[in-house]
């Protein structure tokens, strides 16, 4: 028989979305934050979308000793709690019927034996066909003993039409010997076009955006090179501290929890040439492609920067500093703030600095791209009149209020020839982003679809720990990072980092 | 704020608009496209404006409703302003129409449109016969209808056929999309098997039964048969695609709830309630681009054979 088509499918029905087929999907972690203050929401705001399929089911498993209805209200508390859309009863009795709660510990055979005859259970009762997906949100270290366990109960086996797909999320692994260690013990288990790898900066709407803005315009992608590009700052700043992280954050830092997935990853999608189509095979290639063109930069103790948080004051609070937050050691070297500098040996990119900078108890919560342009090369202006013009710049905001902003010269009203920096601003608007999906949603949705164009694969991974490798390991010869004080925007070797080629940090 | 201009004109209103601008900050950027509702001035005219409110979240817009009121009065326009917290994401002109005025209602809308920004007409409730003929029809790129909401649904859905144009769309055939998705997805799966036959049952003036009915026939080539509502449910009720391994029925008999049913396979249950109109809007103002499955569907009218009111489905 020819291959089905699907009669009632076209193409250019753009009004029908493309609905999950029938599936469940299983947490490991449900009791953590992520789970609850994500991941359920996430579910359920897919289901009020009417983008899972009819009888998917949910099953948590977790240590507690928890029956079905336990659990279901917990995730009844979450969803009240936190999901994006409004509540409906009807949706929720649905998305009940399918919850699932499967007591025990990782090395209990027994306790994977009883999910593995929960999941038969779901295929017959709820019509979930054998397709589930594993979602991992636990700590690393556990990985190998449930990826053992799913392989042992049988539940990792795919056969036939049915689909097995497991969910991990960050780290991966603390350098490139942990990651490929890491990937080999999932690979085992499960082969790596079944693995789908969270990087939930790649479901943000805005994120996908760049690629619209670059790609389907014309304005932009004459002057997205080193002929127009000065550099490129991309920031991630939060304005918290990491009291309460210890167990997690400690002897990771900075530049591994955000700089090697999620900056690196942003850094891809701003460098990446034109994928030839958008299928999630060429945009890995572009992804990888870029990504093998990219160096750090040398020498590292003049294009890199590290600091750690000081006691202070912060936002009108008085705020502890890192060595004083409960569960790190008082000699902690651990960085709250990394600052990179990378350059991309490609025709489109060479000479061009790549700044990347990330850290806790910054100035305030913001995630952005600035692409800063060269100076126009002969102004026709006195002096004086163009002292306070700055460089043109378009930046594109990340989180919060999500937008792009255009930084240029413009004439200061008066008599006078005066040009001044102004901004033209567009941005997805507050209330506009209200009903834009979370990044949990997009990604769920596409592990259930088995769409993986959002996720990084092994390579992508390697790759960005040899990039981020060879400057932590200067780093840990380098003794302490340098203090600052909360609220500002790092230590003072960040500003000379930049401040030796003459440019300075943008104030985001 | 809402800022009421009693007898005025469009160039006060502009220069009203821009003056708020310049008070309150940015507050109109970012916008997409020009919502401009067309009715009767009146009390549903509110929920209307309710609706788009809510679907500017999703497209932020400015909305221009034009209310019709009294025609035997003198000739005046009542314009009222919305910003801010009372207009969701965008801003809200209203202008109330009187006397000879209400007949040309387009030239109070032309001075207000956003520049070089697509137009979406929206008729919420009784709209024009043939839309595209219009003359605030004609200034629009999307046209919005609702057949649910005609006085005489039936006929209304045999207006939209007989007058389609490029840029047409009915509420009553948005109703139908999560019914169209799931239906499709079912036949994502195997077994795969030639349809070879099709029932839809709904409720008599229902109009998304019958375009669902429709677009059955012009998608499966096949009649497909129209039965009455069972039970009284209100709405579509179900559909019924044969296949030689046994039937795949999508069912719903309380207005909310779905069951799927397929051979060999339990009964699913699906959350199917009947979409409310900002959801609707939401979802038009997604596409601006000729619908041409919504105009072939209005073409599978043509396959679908009515029974007679009685018997259980086949």
């Amino acid at each position: 028989m020819t291959t089905w088509q699907n009669p009632l499918r076209d193409e250019r029905d753009k009004r029908l979305p493309r609905i999950a087929g029938p599936c469940g999907l299983v947490i490991f972690g449900v009791t953590g934050d992520l789970s609850r203050k994500k991941l359920m929401p996430a579910i359920y705001d897919l289901a009020n979308r009417g983008l899972l399929p009819p009888g998917f089911a949910l099953t948590g498993f977790a240590r507690r000793d928890w029956e079905n209805e336990d659990f279901a209200q917990v995730v009844y508390d979450a969803v009240k709690e936190h999901a994006r859309t409004p509540f409906r009863q009807e949706v929720w009795d649905r998305l009940a019927e399918g919850i699932r709660f499967v007591q025990g510990t990782f090395d209990d055979d027994e306790a994977f034996d009883r999910l593995a005859q929960t999941v038969r259970e779901l295929d017959e009762e709820r019509g979930t066909g054998g397709n589930h997906a594993f979602y991992l949100s636990i700590p690393p270290a556990a990985f190998p003993v449930v990826c053992k366990q799913l392989a042992r109960s049988g539940l990792a086996n795919q056969d036939g039409e049915s689909w097995r797909r497991v969910v991990i999320e960050k780290p991966f692994g603390h350098d490139l010997e942990s990651a490929r260690e890491l990937n080999g013990i999932v690979n085992e288990v499960f082969p790596e076009e079944s693995v789908f790898r969270i990087d939930h900066y790649l479901g943000k709407e805005t994120v996908q955006n760049i690629l619209a803005l670059r790609f389907a315009n014309q304005l932009y992608e004459p002057i997205w090179n080193a002929n127009y590009v000065d550099h490129v700052q991309i920031t991630m700043a939060e304005d918290i501290g990491l009291g309460g992280r210890a167990g997690y954050y400690d002897g990771i830092g900075a530049a591994r929890d955000v700089i090697q997935n999620h900056l690196l990853q942003l850094m891809a999608f701003t460098t990446i040439e034109d994928p030839v189509s958008f299928s999630p095979q060429s945009l890995r290639t572009e992804r990888i492609k870029v990504l093998s063109a990219t160096k750090p930069a040398e020498p590292f103790g003049e294009t890199t920067a590290r600091g750690q948080y000081t006691g202070g004051w912060q936002g009108g609070k008085k705020v502890p500093g890192l060595l004083e937050e409960e569960g790190f050691p008082p000699d902690s070297t651990t960085e709250t703030f990394a600052a990179i500098t990378l350059e991309v040996n490609t025709r489109r990119w060479a000479g061009v600095p790549f700044y990347l900078r990330t850290g806790k108890r910054l100035g305030r919560r913001v995630t952005e791209i600035a692409v800063m342009f060269k100076r126009a090369p002969h102004l026709p202006f006195d002096q004086t009149s163009t002292e306070e013009l700055g460089q043109n710049a378009v930046v594109i905001r990340i989180q919060p209020d999500e937008g792009i902003t255009i930084r240029f010269g413009s004439k200061v009203p008066g008599t006078t020839m005066e040009v001044r920096d102004v901004t033209m601003d567009f941005s997805y608007g507050r209330a506009f982003t209200e009903s834009s999906p979370e990044a949990y949603e997009r990604l769920i949705l596409d592990v259930l679809l088995g769409e993986p164009s959002l996720f990084p694969v092994a390579g992508e991974i390697e790759r960005s720990w040899e990039i981020l490798d060879p400057i932590l390991d200067f780093w840990t010869k380098q003794g302490k990072p340098d203090p600052y004080a909360p609220g500002e925007w790092g230590p003072p070797s960040a500003e000379k980092m930049l401040g030796r080629t003459g440019r300075t940090w943008r104030h985001p | 704020m809402i800022i009421d201009m009693p007898t005025t004109n469009t160039a006060k209103v502009n220069a009203k608009i821009v003056e708020l601008r310049q008070q309150g900050g940015a507050v109109a950027l970012g916008r997409v496209l020009t919502l401009v509702i067309v009715t009767d001035d009146g009390e549903k005219t509110e929920e209307a404006i309710e609706a788009a409110n809510e679907a500017s979240r999703e497209h932020p817009c400015r909305v221009i409703v034009v209310a019709r009121g009294a025609r035997e009065a003198a000739a005046r326009l009542d314009a009222q302003i919305r910003v801010g917290g009372d207009a969701g994401a965008s801003e809200v002109v209203v202008l109330r129409l009187y006397g000879e005025l209400v007949e040309h209602g387009d030239t109070c809308v032309i001075p207000l449109l956003l520049p070089d920004a697509p137009v979406v007409a929206w008729w919420p409730f009784e709209s024009p016969d043939k839309p595209s003929e219009d003359r605030i029809g004609q200034l629009a790129h999307r046209r919005i209808t609702d057949a649910a909401t005609d006085k005489d649904p039936v006929r209304a859905l045999a207006c939209r056929r007989s007058s389609y144009s490029d840029g047409d769309t009915d509420l009553a055939w948005t109703r139908l999309t999560q019914w169209r998705a799931y239906l499709a997805a079912a036949l994502d799966l195997p077994p795969y098997e030639e349809i070879t036959g099709a029932t839809v049952s709904g409720e008599a003036d229902s109009p998304s039964t019958d375009l669902l009915a429709g677009w059955l026939a012009a998608y499966l080539k096949i009649p497909v048969r129209r039965l009455p509502p069972q039970r009284n449910a209100p709405g579509i009720n179900s559909v019924v695609l044969e296949r030689k391994s046994g039937p795949v029925e999508l069912s719903r008999l309380d207005g909310k709830v779905g069951t799927l049913r397929q051979p060999g396979q339990p009964d699913r249950r699906v959350a199917l309630a009947r979409r409310n109109v900002k959801d609707c809007l939401v979802e038009e103002l997604r596409r601006l681009d000729p619908d041409e499955i919504y105009e072939a569907t209005l073409e599978g009218l043509t396959q679908v054979e009515a029974d007679a009111p009685e018997g259980a489905p086949a």
